[in-house]
């Protein structure tokens, strides 16, 4: 008997030992200075120009510089690489730059490296993907050490959003020596962080810039070190930022993060988004013109009645929670010239039923609603449409088949979102959508001129009564039912300091340790 | 050979009618132009029987193309992930065999019994839950409670405890009722009723004359069954974020990366083909009827 006891001891005792070889080596945070941090999307490679994915964005944010920097509290342009700039005329801008700027590599940044990096990016012919944030300028001339004249095609007002949010400054010589696959694996900026260590699909490991330059307007970085994981899934990233293996998550699902929230050692903060969810139709009736398919969307009733049927203030406060709320306006509310005293249709399943009535559909119609993502929203809108009448069958599909249905006319309802590439300036949304490029499903010319006009004047004054014109025809046309802004669930360790900002572009440059 | 040509014909179709992957590399918003541009770069613009046939010869002289999306090789992107794939298929089967046979002997020892209805129950269970769900429970109890495991990556011998157990598990079943039913018959054969009848112990004839006869078709589906699991990796890697070639079908399919998703698929396509054909050589080298047949 006793030898059985002592057997089984010996074995709990091995067991014990062996859990405790188990036990992860070294916890994520605080300790050791640093932030670890995941997204679930792979980055196809570190060089900004060429890819289009959000994480490229924050990336960039952090090892590279722009010209400008836009405050993200008051949305101010200030001055980043650029010392001072000015608009000599509507086609010509005057930069000069700060001196002393040093790349991680220890090379100076002068007006060479600003003027090679804005050409390359706006030369066509180096096929860079972000072709669509630097196709406005013509040329970018040297006209000092340390100044430069960036000449646009035409007159271009969103160009200090473009030149802070996007178009990084890149050493030329190191760029021209390794080409933008080897910048893709072992980049080098002027940012607050250095990247050190690219494991491909894996980690990115990132060390505060010692040297960043101490009158940035982004500050200076306070975390010694930044590990960035790819983890797919979110479960995955839930489970080791409870486990504290990882410090900071976001994107994650309402449900989950309520979850989250009640774990003492973690923050969450539900942070409001430039994404907004929005239903477009058909109104140009595509589908019955080229496809002879019938379409009830071509009628203005109808689309005013379903405008009237989506209770969008139930799914923004039950669905997506935290700071979403309901939008009228074919725009983020934040957004330069993004006009909010448009028509607005309020919930009211009475007066969509009378307006189908009048529409000629008494007793409703079947349609189909198609979407790409957040099947439960779009299931929510299902059921107040068949509230009216409308009997609408939902196909979720992948997003390039989606793309594909819609640009090819055959699809008269959809549920979209657009994140406005994180451009604080209606253009960004409504010129995409309405002045009759493929997406463009209600070709209206009187909102196409509005726009076109409004996008190539630099008369804030001018612009902003334009783009009031035009949403507000857009509205009550109701070419679009624009529903609610997105949250992005921000979850982080209690120990860390940690600011979200609409534009949904974490800064880490500013986060710090408690 | 026509069983790979099939699935390959198979799955190239598939994953182009799935959507324009012009439109997916263009990435959101991007202009009917550079929509154009992309599709005329990469070729996606001819006929799909054309760039099958071409990409198949390409294949043929081993030249898996280039991923548009990674602009890296699809060949070397596979060399580079097989190994944490083909680790984690071994660990799961050794897994599997390690907690089948001695349940299916259990089972075969005393059959129609509790014991054997619980070895059942413990095997079925395997069959029973969706991996990804034995997945998470793993990670909940193994790596958020007790805090034993790493959840997730793939540098230590302990990120593939895990993932190991909830992708072997899953093959359990199988491999255990052959066990059984194997025991089971050559346990009623005449050579154990003799040896029983000598006085042989019971171990000796349980494990030198029944296991080793039993054991014959196992080693058989043991093969095959590493094929379903390397495979079937593709969830269980993408949870537990292993950086192996399940994981890189996975992203690859969500973003339309179609070359890396057709290698893969012709990967392991000749993977499992391999192994069923080794594991017949094998099954006729242990058993002389097969092979007199």
């Amino acid at each position: 008997m006793k030898k059985k006891s002592i057997n089984l001891l010996s074995i709990s005792l091995m067991v014990l030992m062996c859990c405790s070889c188990f036990l992860p080596s070294a916890f994520a945070g605080k300790k050791d200075d640093t932030l670890n941090i995941a997204f679930s999307k792979e980055l196809e490679t570190l060089d900004r120009y060429f890819n289009t994915a959000r994480e490229g964005i924050v990336i960039a944010r952090h090892a590279y510089d722009n010209l400008l920097y836009r405050d993200p509290v008051t949305y101010e342009y200030k001055g980043l690489i650029a010392k001072t700039f000015k608009w000599n005329s509507d086609t010509e801008m005057e930069i000069s730059l700060r001196q002393g700027i040093k790349f991680h590599n220890g090379q100076e940044l002068t007006a060479d490296d600003v003027a090679y990096t804005l050409n390359f990016a706006a030369n066509p012919d180096n096929k860079v993907k972000t072709q669509r944030y630097s196709s406005w300028i013509d040329r970018v001339e040297k006209t000092g050490t340390y100044s430069v004249k960036i000449m646009l095609k035409k007159p271009f007002p969103a160009a200090f959003e473009f030149l802070s949010g996007a178009n990084p400054i890149y050493p030329k010589d190191y760029y021209l020596k390794v080409g933008t696959e080897g910048f893709g694996v072992k980049p080098i900026g002027s940012g607050p962080y250095k990247i050190v260590e690219v494991i491909p699909g894996q980690k990115i490991v990132m060390v505060k810039n010692e040297n960043y330059f101490k009158d940035s307007p982004k500050g200076q970085p306070n975390i010694g070190k930044i590990v960035w994981r790819t983890l797919p899934e979110i479960n995955t990233q839930m489970a080791e930022l409870m486990t504290g293996s990882l410090d900071w998550i976001y994107l994650v699902p309402p449900d989950q993060a309520a979850k989250l929230a009640k774990v003492p050692s973690l923050t969450v903060t539900p942070a409001e988004t430039m994404r907004i969810g929005y239903l477009q139709f058909d109104s140009a009736n595509r589908s019955g013109k080229e496809h002879g398919m019938d379409n009830p969307f071509a009628n203005l009733k109808v689309r005013q009645a379903v405008n009237h049927a989506i209770n969008r203030d139930s799914i923004a406060k039950n669905l997506l929670g935290g700071q979403s709320r309901a939008v009228y306006s074919a725009c983020f509310p934040s957004q330069f010239g993004c006009e909010q005293d448009v028509k607005q249709y309020k919930y009211d399943p009475a007066k969509a039923k009378k307006l189908l009535s009048e529409a000629g559909y008494p007793n409703g119609f079947e349609t189909t609603l198609y979407g790409y993502r957040n099947r439960p929203f779009a299931e929510a809108m299902i059921g107040d449409l068949a509230a009216v009448g409308i009997k609408a069958k939902l196909m979720i599909l992948k997003y390039a088949a989606l793309r594909e249905k819609s640009r090819s006319g055959k699809a008269q309802m959809q549920f979209l979102t657009w994140g406005s590439y994180s451009i604080n300036d209606v253009s960004a949304i409504v010129s995409h959508f309405f002045e009759f490029e493929a997406d463009d499903l209600s070709r209206d010319p009187i909102v196409k001129d509005l726009l076109i006009e409004a996008d190539s004047s630099i008369d804030t004054a001018k612009r902003k009564k334009l783009y009031s014109d035009a949403l507000k025809r857009i509205a009550d046309q109701a070419y679009w039912c624009p529903m609610f802004t997105y949250v992005s669930n921000n979850c982080y360790s209690k120990d860390l300091h940690f600011t979200p900002y609409p534009d949904a572009v974490p800064r880490f440059f500013q986060a710090k340790w408690k | 050979m026509i069983v790979m040509v099939t699935v390959s014909l198979i799955s190239f179709m598939l994953l182009r009618v799935s959507g324009d992957p012009a439109i997916s590399l263009a990435g959101e918003g991007a202009s009917n132009e550079e929509i154009e541009f992309v599709r005329i770069q990469y070729g996606f613009d001819r006929p799909l029987i054309i760039q099958y046939f071409e990409w198949a010869g390409r294949a043929l002289h081993g030249d898996l193309g280039n991923s548009p999306y990674l602009n890296q090789p699809v060949a070397q992107m596979i060399k580079e992930r097989m190994g944490v794939t083909m680790t984690l298929g071994v660990c799961a089967l050794s897994f599997a065999m390690i907690l089948s046979i001695p349940l299916g002997m259990l089972a075969a020892i005393r059959p129609n019994t509790w014991i054997d209805r619980i070895a059942l129950s413990i095997s079925v269970m395997g069959q029973a839950m969706p991996s990804f769900w034995f997945g998470l429970i793993l990670i909940i109890f193994f790596g958020v409670h007790l805090r034993w495991l790493p959840i997730s990556g793939s540098d230590t011998w302990q990120h593939f405890v895990m993932p190991t157990i909830a992708l072997g598990y899953y093959a359990t079943p199988a491999i255990m009722r052959l066990v059984r039913s194997g025991m089971l018959e050559v346990l009623a054969s005449d050579h154990i009723r003799t040896a029983r009848a000598k006085g042989l112990r019971w171990p000796k004839i349980l494990f030198k004359h029944t296991l080793r006869n039993a054991i014959i078709p196992v080693v058989a589906v043991a093969a095959v069954q590493l094929g379903f699991m390397l495979g079937g990796s593709i969830v269980i890697e993408s949870i537990f974020a292993l950086n192996g070639l399940g994981n890189l079908a996975w992203v690859s399919i969500s973003r339309s990366d179609l070359p890396v998703v057709q290698a893969i698929v012709l990967f392991l396509s000749t993977t499992y083909i391999f192994l069923t054909f080794m594991a017949d050589i094998f099954n006729a080298f242990l058993d002389p009827r097969i092979r007199s047949s």
